[in-house]
């Protein structure tokens, strides 16, 4: 009956809108400028009380207030010299990943893309292990393994994306399973070159494959920090686009999106920023998929909001998950990519139970 | 019954379009006129080319031939996002992959009237409010489109259709999935939003009887071709139809609404009763 009476009620003030809603209606279904800035700044001091945590505990116990007051301490040492550095490669990794993954879910209209699954970061590491073993003997290898590893990335991203075509749509499904394929494509491509070529790369090939922070130099952070901000500039000026991609191709453009413009647009940029991370970092699985999709159950779907939370949301998980590396069997470590696939491969069965059928039959 | 809305100035036009995909030719040679406050509709039997015939209005694909005119400017001088402050659209099937709520799916409707990094403000609410309203989908607001029934979500696309205020709409199958009150009702809304604004609409419909009541124009499509334009009265014959749908069909006057009435495979029909 109520729902009869707004009908009426509409017809008789025609266009003119009905009772203004008020604030306490809307709350929470739709985005507003105050609850995104709420959003944020509380998870900015999550991400950075995660960063604390971070820099207080490792294999070795050290005290915070003497590493930072006493700068002869051996206590100095390890904090400004191990652990800051890879808590910053940590966290800028974690949010392009994650960044990435929500802005290529949105792109595909699939909530199980990630650089990872979609084969875009082995693509990255065959393409950083190649520039490593050919450019170690001529030098300039610095330059040459993140150019590799983009151009790489960015090939991979093409050849999936043109392969899941069909009839010149994107098949969800099969976007999906030609992912997969390059994704194991690009680890036997690895394997070969590890088997032909000298032992003593064989440390760095599995460094790529298993993913890790340790001892990055600043010239790979500042790398990866400038392709990182660039990126996600990028990023969050197509969220409304990004939104209105999520109802399909023709509705975006109907609505005014350029779509090949902002596809052409995303995918470079997803590259470039997945090249950059890999070739700093090996490919540290699954936190493009489990970081977005978290924040999308807690904040809901608009990429407004949904990218810029990714990417704190990264950062954090991904500097927590680097700590149980450190930390879990200490004095020893573990990779933090086995750490990231190790809690991702479940999360990853249970979205596609999930979400599976009612979000992939599109 | 019928009231003529149309009485405004052309808002979109076709001549001539031949369109398809890959070799295969879809339309060929459609022509066809809409005015301010009008409502053509598309009829014809499956694989007609209905729906092809709106992607090509919507500047979804491109036509080989022929061309369109939106306000009496070709439609492929607009740019994209001009041109979705004039035109809507609402697809047959509609979707969203994630968990958007109904409020931001009709509010993805303001999209072409915003700039590039405002968040939509209170006017661009209450636009999308007095949508939800008029589709009486008020309560749906805070819903994730994917809990609502087929129907639920034609009526949500429609509202975000409408949160565009465009002046033409292109809808493919509007009253497909819905149950016959609501079937009332989105006509309802349709004459009221062409009165109100002059907004022409161009919808492809299954239902000849709803075409009879709601139509100002019918364009009747076989194998991508006009079998018949022109008034309801004119098109929807029982020589015309029976020539298109390839069945016997009977067509009447229903005696409370003075409407044409349509009766599909009526021969069949008696021979099985007797």
């Amino acid at each position: 009956m109520s729902r009869t009476a707004i009908v009426r009620q509409g017809e008789r003030e025609g266009v003119a809108p009905t009772s203004a809603p008020g604030p306490h209606e809307l709350e929470g279904a739709h985005l507003t400028r105050a609850r995104m800035v709420a959003v944020l700044l509380t998870l900015a001091i999550v991400t950075l009380a995660v960063a604390a945590a971070a820099a207080a505990f490792g294999s070795v116990h050290i005290s915070l207030v003497r590493a930072i007051m006493e700068a002869e301490s051996p206590d100095h040492a390890i904090l400004f010299g191990a652990r800051l550095p890879r808590i910053l490669m940590g966290a800028i990794v974690g949010a392009v990943l994650a960044a990435v993954g929500a802005a290529l879910q949105a792109l595909v209209r699939n909530p199980l893309a990630e650089g990872g699954i979609l084969g875009i970061s082995g693509g990255g590491a065959f393409g950083a292990i190649v520039a490593l073993v050919v450019f170690s003997h001529i030098g300039g290898m610095e330059a040459a393994v993140p150019i590799s590893a983009f151009a790489a990335s960015l090939l991979s991203t093409v050849a999936v994306y043109r392969l899941a075509q069909v009839e010149g749509r994107l098949e969800p499904f099969t976007l999906l399973l030609v992912g997969v394929i390059f994704n194991a494509f690009w680890g036997a491509a690895i394997m070969l070159v590890n088997s032909v070529v000298n032992f003593y790369y064989t440390h760095s090939i599995i460094f790529w494959l298993m993913g890790s922070f340790e001892a990055p130099t600043w010239g790979e952070t500042a790398m990866v920090a400038t392709a990182g901000a660039t990126g996600f500039a990028i990023l969050i000026a197509h969220g409304r686009d990004l939104n209105l991609l999520s109802l399909g191709d023709d509705e975006a453009a109907e609505l005014g999106v350029e779509v090949d413009r902002v596809r052409r647009t995303i995918f470079a940029v997803t590259s470039v920023m997945i090249g950059a991370a890999v070739s700093v970092s090996g490919i540290i699985s699954f936190v493009g998929l489990i970081v977005p999709h978290m924040v999308r159950l807690a904040l809901g779907a608009d990429h407004r909001l949904l990218i810029p939370a990714s990417i704190l949301g990264g950062a954090a998980f991904t500097m927590a998950a680097d700590l149980a590396a450190r930390v879990v069997i200490a004095p020893s470590e573990l990779p933090v990519g086995a750490i990231t696939a190790l809690c991702g491969g479940p999360f990853f069965i249970y979205v596609l139970r999930r979400e599976g059928r009612k979000s992939l039959a599109l | 019954m019928k009231i003529a809305c149309g009485t405004g100035a052309v808002a979109l036009s076709a001549r001539d379009l031949t369109a398809g995909y890959g070799e295969r030719p879809v339309l060929r040679g459609i022509s066809l006129e809409v005015r301010a406050g009008e409502m053509l509709a598309v009829a014809g039997p499956n694989g007609a080319g209905k729906s092809t015939l709106l992607k090509v209005l919507s500047s979804s694909i491109t036509p080989w031939a022929g061309e369109v005119e939106l306000l009496g400017r070709p439609l492929r001088d607009y740019e994209r996002r001009a041109l979705a402050r004039l035109l809507a659209t609402v697809a047959q099937e509609n979707s969203a992959a994630f968990r958007f709520t109904v409020l931001e799916i009709v509010l993805m409707g303001r999209a072409p009237h915003l700039g590039p990094f405002h968040l939509e403000t209170r006017h661009d609410l209450e636009v999308a409010y007095a949508a939800l309203d008029r589709f009486g989908l008020r309560e749906l607001a805070r819903r994730p489109i994917q809990e609502l029934s087929g129907g639920e979500r034609k009526r949500v696309f429609l509202a975000r259709a409408i949160a565009q205020e465009p002046r033409v709409a292109l809808l493919d199958e509007p009253a497909a999935f819905l149950d016959l009150r609501h079937v009332a009702e989105i006509f309802a809304r349709l004459r009221e939003l062409r009165a109100e604004r002059g907004m022409a609409v161009v919808a492809t419909l299954h239902d000849l009887n709803a075409v009879a009541l709601h139509a100002d124009r019918v364009l009747l499509m076989k194998d991508g071709m006009t079998m018949a334009y022109g008034t309801p009265e004119a098109v929807l014959t029982a020589e015309n139809l029976s020539e298109v749908y390839e069945t016997a069909v009977y067509v009447g006057r229903n005696p409370a609404t003075g409407a044409i009435t349509i009766l599909p495979g009526v021969n069949e029909a008696i021979e099985v009763r007797r």
